[in-house]
């Protein structure tokens, strides 16, 4: 029988290598996709505690995220296109106009 | 009419005058200009034989004083006198007539009108017309103001006016250094002059506690100072001092041979006929005072003999005709002054007339002269004029024959009374008459030297000269003539008694000098009279006949002369460098003490104004330092605090999104760890 411990501590441990990613990267595709494997990993959390709760509550959180996290790549994306239109790059370390 | 009453309009009418040319002349024409400034001293000079006739006129009870005071001027204060006691001092503004003013009266209203027609001659073709006659008009105003005042400070007025006129006149052709130096010597000269006067007056007004004549003379008369007096003496030498100036005496003649750079009419008028006989004048007005004083009487004496003698001796040997005249008006003077300081008062003002005509006479047929000559004044430079311009000539030598006191000349009678009363009167002395007798011998020569030099003997007239030679129109002609028949028979009104004459002249004047202390005359005969007056006319003609010899004979004979006696003609020539004299003792050492206040003047006390200036521009300049270096200063240091303790705060906001996400990152591990740690 699947524990459901092991699906938390996968949803965890992508979580975090989401969340290292996020912090850690400078490319910011790879930003955006490592927000996307934060999301993917509450999914899973989601999911599995719906199972072990035998509520279907879980599962239509799920939907719903994934289709949140649908748009929000489609705006993030469109977000980096005007970027790389004024600035011409995709370093997260050269995108500072927020500075004083 | 009554003259008498408004006889302040005898200055008025000539002030009129001046006001109008100085005022409005210039636009107008010479027509005009003549017309106005001749006719009112003409005006004038009826309303003067008006009020003579009219004072001759008066009864009895007036004693020969006419006063007509017309309003105060220093009202009375009281102060004390030197003595103690308190007076009151009150001048006023007034006008008085007695017989030495009447003449004086006469002398300047009919001489100054004569030459004021003679100078619309004269001055016809001269620039400033209406200048020259307001100048003119001035000058008979301020001198009918000194004649016919009533006291000392009125008659100082036109003593000063005069003086300001004179300066005016000489400096006329101001444009020309000579003139305008000449003019300045003449008003700074006369100046010494003036202070001594106000000195004199002064003292009078402390001592005696009034300064109008009728006071002065009834205190003076009154016993009430001693004879010999010595506060006394010094006021009669301080007004002498005062006469000096004006009268061109020892020491303080030396403007008049200079104010020959005017233009002729006023050396006639101003230096011969009336600005230089003020001081006679006043002398002979303060007759009471001087009698009271011996001392002050024998320096009067001995100046004005000692001024006759040396100045004729200078007109000796001077080239220029109007030069000669100028030296031969300070020796007249001179005989003038001797006259007074013997206590014979009547003869120098009877002398002051007679020269007045004669005089005048020369100076304007000496303008005549240059008129012709086309302005050439050196005598060496003419010569056989006679036949040329005979009215001048003629004229001049009845002139020349009067002041040679040749009988029967008007200066013949005055010179001679002149000459008998320093022998034989209160204080005369032979030592006096002998000077007075040798400078009539000089006279004679150097007039005689004039005359021949100008109209006989060889022409070395200059060719252009030569082709203007002209007689002078008839307004100069005709003053000319009258004068001339002036010299002649003016002197019939003073014929002395020793030549049957019933001397009208000194009767007339006598109600102003009697009064005074009876000194007796020294005792001498008719015999001594007849004998002295021949003398002088012998030596009169011998001058006249050594000049004739020299001039006309034997032209050569002066040359050889003044050769032979070469340092002292060169003496005489240069005026017995007196000119040189005052100005190394006197002028030069006032004009250095004038650069050396000068260069305090520009050196410390610009320096000093200089200095503040440059101190409140450096303490400007310190403000400016201050506030750029200290106040801005502390404002930047105020900023770079805030600069320094934001820093902290500064490097948080990096711009970066990665870095806030950190932050959001440890945030929730912090309160994660917090609520473990809790539960």
């Amino acid at each position: 029988m699947m524990h459901t411990e092991y699906y938390i501590f996968l949803s965890s441990a992508l979580f975090t290598i989401g969340v290292i990613g996020v912090l850690t990267r400078r490319n910011v595709l790879i930003i955006l996709m490592s927000i996307e494997l934060i999301l993917n990993a509450v999914n899973i959390n989601l999911v599995a505690l719906s199972q072990y709760f035998k509520s279907v509550d879980g599962q239509v959180f799920a939907i719903f995220v994934i289709t949140d996290a649908a748009a929000e790549a489609a705006v993030g994306l469109g977000l980096i296109i005007a970027l790389f239109r004024n600035k011409e790059t995709v370093n997260a370390d050269e995108i500072d106009l927020l500075k004083w | 009419m009554h003259f008498l009453d408004n006889i302040w309009m005898i200055p008025f009418l000539p002030l009129a005058g001046a006001a109008i040319q100085l005022f409005f002349g210039r636009r107008s024409s010479n027509r005009a200009v003549s017309v106005v400034s001749v006719g009112l001293p003409g005006l004038s000079f009826v309303w003067a034989l008006g009020c003579f006739a009219q004072f001759l006129a008066l009864p009895p009870s007036y004693n020969h004083l006419f006063l007509r005071p017309l309003y105060t001027w220093l009202p009375a204060g009281a102060f004390h006198l030197s003595n103690g006691t308190v007076g009151n001092l009150t001048v006023g503004v007034g006008m008085q007539l007695d017989p030495l003013s009447c003449v004086m009266m006469l002398v300047v209203t009919g001489v100054g009108f004569l030459i004021h027609v003679y100078s619309t001659g004269y001055m016809a073709h001269e620039g400033g017309y209406y200048r020259f006659f307001g100048y003119l008009n001035l000058f008979m105003f301020s001198m009918l103001v000194l004649v016919l005042a009533d006291n000392y400070l009125m008659m100082f007025v036109g003593w000063e006016g005069v003086g300001l006129c004179s300066y005016l006149l000489i400096g006329f052709y101001f444009l020309r250094k000579s003139a305008s130096d000449a003019g300045k010597k003449a008003f700074i000269v006369n100046r010494i002059g003036d202070a001594g006067f106000l000195m004199g007056v002064m003292l009078m007004a402390v001592t005696i506690g009034a300064v109008d004549f009728q006071s002065v003379t009834a205190v003076a008369r009154s016993g009430q100072f001693p004879v010999g007096s010595g506060v006394i003496t010094a006021i009669c030498l301080l007004l002498f001092v005062g006469a000096t100036g004006k009268s061109a005496q020892i020491p303080l003649y030396v403007w008049l041979p200079d104010a020959m750079e005017g233009p002729t009419p006023v050396s006639a008028l101003i230096h011969a006929a009336t600005m230089v006989t003020a001081g006679v004048y006043m002398v002979a007005r303060s007759n009471a005072l001087f009698a009271l004083s011996p001392k002050a009487l024998a320096i009067v004496a001995g100046i004005g003999a000692a001024t006759a003698i040396w100045a004729a001796s200078i007109g000796l040997v001077q080239n220029d005709i109007k030069r000669v005249l100028a030296y031969s008006t300070v020796s007249q003077l001179g005989y003038m002054f001797l006259a007074c300081g013997v206590g014979a008062f009547g003869a120098g003002v009877f002398h002051l007339m007679t020269h007045a005509f004669f005089k005048a006479l020369l100076f304007l047929g000496s303008g005549s002269v240059i008129h012709a000559m086309s302005g050439e004044q050196d005598m060496r430079k003419m010569g056989a004029l006679s036949r040329k311009i005979p009215v001048t000539c003629w004229t001049m030598v009845i002139a020349t024959a009067a002041i040679a006191g040749l009988p029967p000349f008007a200066g013949f009678f005055s010179k001679d009374e002149i000459l008998w009363q320093s022998f034989a009167g209160p204080y005369g002395h032979t030592l006096l008459w002998t000077v007075g007798w040798l400078t009539a011998g000089l006279t004679a020569f150097y007039m005689a030297r004039l005359i021949f030099m100008t109209f006989w003997g060889e022409s070395h007239v200059s060719h252009e000269a030569e082709h203007h030679l002209h007689e002078s129109p008839r307004p100069m002609t005709i003053p000319l003539v009258t004068l001339a028949v002036l010299s002649a028979i003016g002197g019939f009104v003073g014929i002395p008694k020793s030549l049957g004459g019933g001397e009208w002249f000194g009767n007339f004047l006598e109600p102003v000098f009697e009064g005074n202390a009876v000194v007796p005359m020294h005792e001498y005969g008719r015999g001594m009279e007849y004998f002295l007056m021949g003398l002088s006319v012998v030596t009169a003609f011998v001058g006249i006949g050594i000049a004739y010899r020299m001039y006309v004979q034997q032209p050569a004979l002066s040359d050889r002369v003044s050769s032979a006696a070469g340092g002292f003609h060169r003496l005489l020539l240069h005026k017995y460098y007196v000119d040189e004299i005052y100005d190394a003792l006197f002028v030069n050492r006032v004009k250095n003490l004038g650069s050396g206040l000068a260069a305090f003047d520009l050196g410390v006390v610009d320096g000093g104004v200089n200095l503040v200036g440059w101190v409140t521009r450096m303490s400007a300049e310190l403000s400016r330092l201050w506030d750029s270096w200290v106040i801005d200063g502390l404002v930047n240091v105020l900023g770079f605090v805030v600069r320094v303790l934001s820093w902290p705060a500064r490097i948080l906001q990096t711009g970066m999104v990665q870095n806030y996400a950190w932050f959001i990152t440890a945030g929730v591990l912090v309160f994660m760890v917090y609520y473990f740690v809790r539960l």
